[in-house]
């Protein structure tokens, strides 16, 4: 198996994901299906390649700090944050 | 006569000749939803406001669910974005709306676009109007089955791995993927944000040019989207395709290839020599590692652009009732529990992974590498060739519930989509067939970055000679 259940267990902590019990079998079967099938990236000789992290290559996009209209604050402020301090 | 079966530009027509009006049109459309949407179930749910009727094209249209549009509730289809009002509209619904567009509703998808087959929404599946049994594709499964089945004139959608296309080529009609960076991405909910491009689904290739001409353009707003002047694209529907030349990747065609897919593909292909079209045999060595590619740089964007989704400003919070880790930490991780569906969790632990110290050389660095080869080798057959055509999937629509425990296998449908979104140029999808079971077949045509106009030209001159757009399923 290429993903173990600590694995998962320990992949959903850093997802923020609360992974219960029972669902810990499936999720490690069908990660484990995926990390697998992309092992193929493996085969390719990619030592002089550089990584495309965007199609379309664009430097810094600045643009001129004027106001413009925009939100009202009871138009923006619609949630209320939770209690998270005991 | 049927309002609501007629094209876009059939529409615009008949307003200006005064043979319809803007209401009737609107009102056949509402009533087609109500007649048929509780077989199809392509609507999430229905505008809250009627149009305005002002503007030039005011053109029923259904809008993907990962849109923002000011008052309606928008939710990706997942349970953790439930009750979300976006306060603000997203830069093309700001175009449709200045158009005159008259927004009916909202439609199904799957949730954050993750998928190929409408499932994993949180509102359930929606159906193929050619076979009920069906899907009809995804993520954008809602915008193309409420076209096919005449319940909008045109639709919205996103794609980011064939989002568009796919299940535009499953229920028979149009589906663009713009250039990445010609239409702007501001208010469209993020999955992978070097990919998603927002696009037209159409009844026809005039219809995709004419909306195509209303959504593109520069936004300031989208850092991301690119100046360029806008062309008429109306101007490329040209019954033309004498000396140009058609690229035929020998890759496309192997093993997992349906049949009878292939082998309409090929009547396409010979129509278009017929007419005049210069094939060539061309080569994407590195074709066949896109899906891999792809899955891992898409779902590491994901993880990171669904941090978001953490019980505080949006949505779905859950309000655990004891304490297991720390108060904050079990509200985000029981709230995403809860919010987020099987498939939605499984992208963001496959991104989390790839990303996570230890894997990131050997995963999202690999792949970001491996999105180059294959970058490159679309560039390299672009030197020689005008558009490259494959199919747009290796079947025709598969059952509903085929695919839903296999990942991977959902996965592999997107193989002939991916290349373009990972490469950044446009592709369209359009009808070139009916299989034996009655279900719609689609042709894809990938063109250079900014080229849109010349995938127009050759869909359009292949629909002046057919007649595939023109079939309907019988709902």
């Amino acid at each position: 198996m290429p993903i173990s259940k600590e694995d998962v267990k320990y992949i959903a902590a850093l997802a923020r994901i609360d992974m219960p019990e029972d669902k810990l079998e499936g999720f490690t079967k069908t990660l484990g299906d995926i990390v697998q099938y992309v092992e193929q990236l493996q085969k390719l000789d990619v030592d002089n390649v550089k990584p495309t992290s965007h199609a379309v290559p664009v430097g810094n996009v600045l643009r001129p700090d004027v106001v413009k209209p925009s939100l009202i604050n009871q138009e923006a402020l619609v949630f209320k944050v939770p209690l998270i301090i005991e | 006569m049927n309002l609501h079966s007629l094209t876009a530009h059939a529409l615009l027509d008949l307003f200006k000749s005064g043979k319809a009006s803007v209401k009737e049109a609107y009102e056949a459309c509402f009533n087609r939803v109500k007649a048929v949407d509780p077989k199809v179930k392509a609507y999430v749910h229905m505008a809250s406001r009627q149009p305005d009727y002002v503007g030039e094209f005011q053109i029923p249209i259904a809008i993907k669910d990962n849109l923002c549009t000011k008052g309606e509730e928008i939710t990706c289809a997942s349970r953790i974005l439930k009750g979300f009002r976006p306060p603000y509209d997203a830069g093309v619904i700001e175009k449709i709306k200045k158009s005159g567009g008259a927004i009916l509703g909202i439609v199904n998808m799957d949730e954050f676009a993750f998928g190929s087959s409408c499932e994993t929404s949180c509102y359930g599946p929606t159906f193929n109007p050619w076979n009920l049994k069906c899907v009809p594709g995804g993520s954008s499964g809602g915008s193309a089955a409420s076209v096919a089945a005449d319940e909008a004139v045109w639709a919205l959608g996103s794609d980011t791995g064939g989002s568009i296309r796919q299940p535009a080529s499953f229920c028979g009609i149009v589906g663009l993927k713009p250039t990445y960076g010609r239409v702007s991405r501001y208010g469209l909910i993020a999955f992978a944000s070097s990919l998603d491009q927002i696009g037209p689904l159409t009844k026809d290739v005039r219809d995709c040019a004419l909306l195509m001409n209303i959504i593109s353009g520069y936004d300031e707003r989208d850092s991301t989207s690119v100046n360029e002047p806008v062309p008429d694209y109306t101007k490329a529907l040209v019954n033309d395709v004498r000396g140009l030349k058609i690229g035929i990747p020998k890759e496309a065609f192997a093993e997992g290839l349906a049949p009878e897919v292939r082998c309409s593909v090929e009547d396409a292909l010979n129509l278009l020599k017929k007419l005049g079209a210069v094939i060539k045999e061309v080569s994407l060595p590195h074709t066949p590692y896109a899906v891999a590619a792809y899955y891992i740089v898409a779902t590491a964007e994901a993880s990171s652009n669904l941090a978001r989704f953490d019980g505080v400003r949006y949505g779905l919070r859950v309000v655990p009732n004891k304490v297991r880790k720390n108060a904050l930490v079990d509200m985000y991780e029981e709230t995403r529990a809860k919010g987020f569906g099987d498939e939605a969790k499984r992208r963001i632990m496959l991104g989390t992974y790839a990303l996570s110290s230890g894997y990131y050389d050997a995963y999202y660095l690999r792949g970001q590498k491996v999105r180059t080869l294959i970058k490159n080798d679309l560039d390299e057959v672009f030197k020689d060739c005008d558009v490259i055509m494959t199919p747009t999937s290796p079947t025709v629509a598969f059952k509903v519930g085929e695919k839903v425990s296999d990942p991977l296998s959902m996965y592999l449908s997107d193989i002939y989509t991916i290349p373009a979104n990972l490469a950044g140029i446009p592709a369209i999808s359009f009808p070139c067939g009916l299989s034996q079971s009655g279900l719609p077949i689609g042709l894809q045509l990938m063109g250079k970055a900014f080229d849109e106009e010349m995938l127009l030209r050759v869909s359009y001159t292949y629909e002046q000679n057919t007649e595939w757009h023109l079939k309907k399923p019988n709902l």
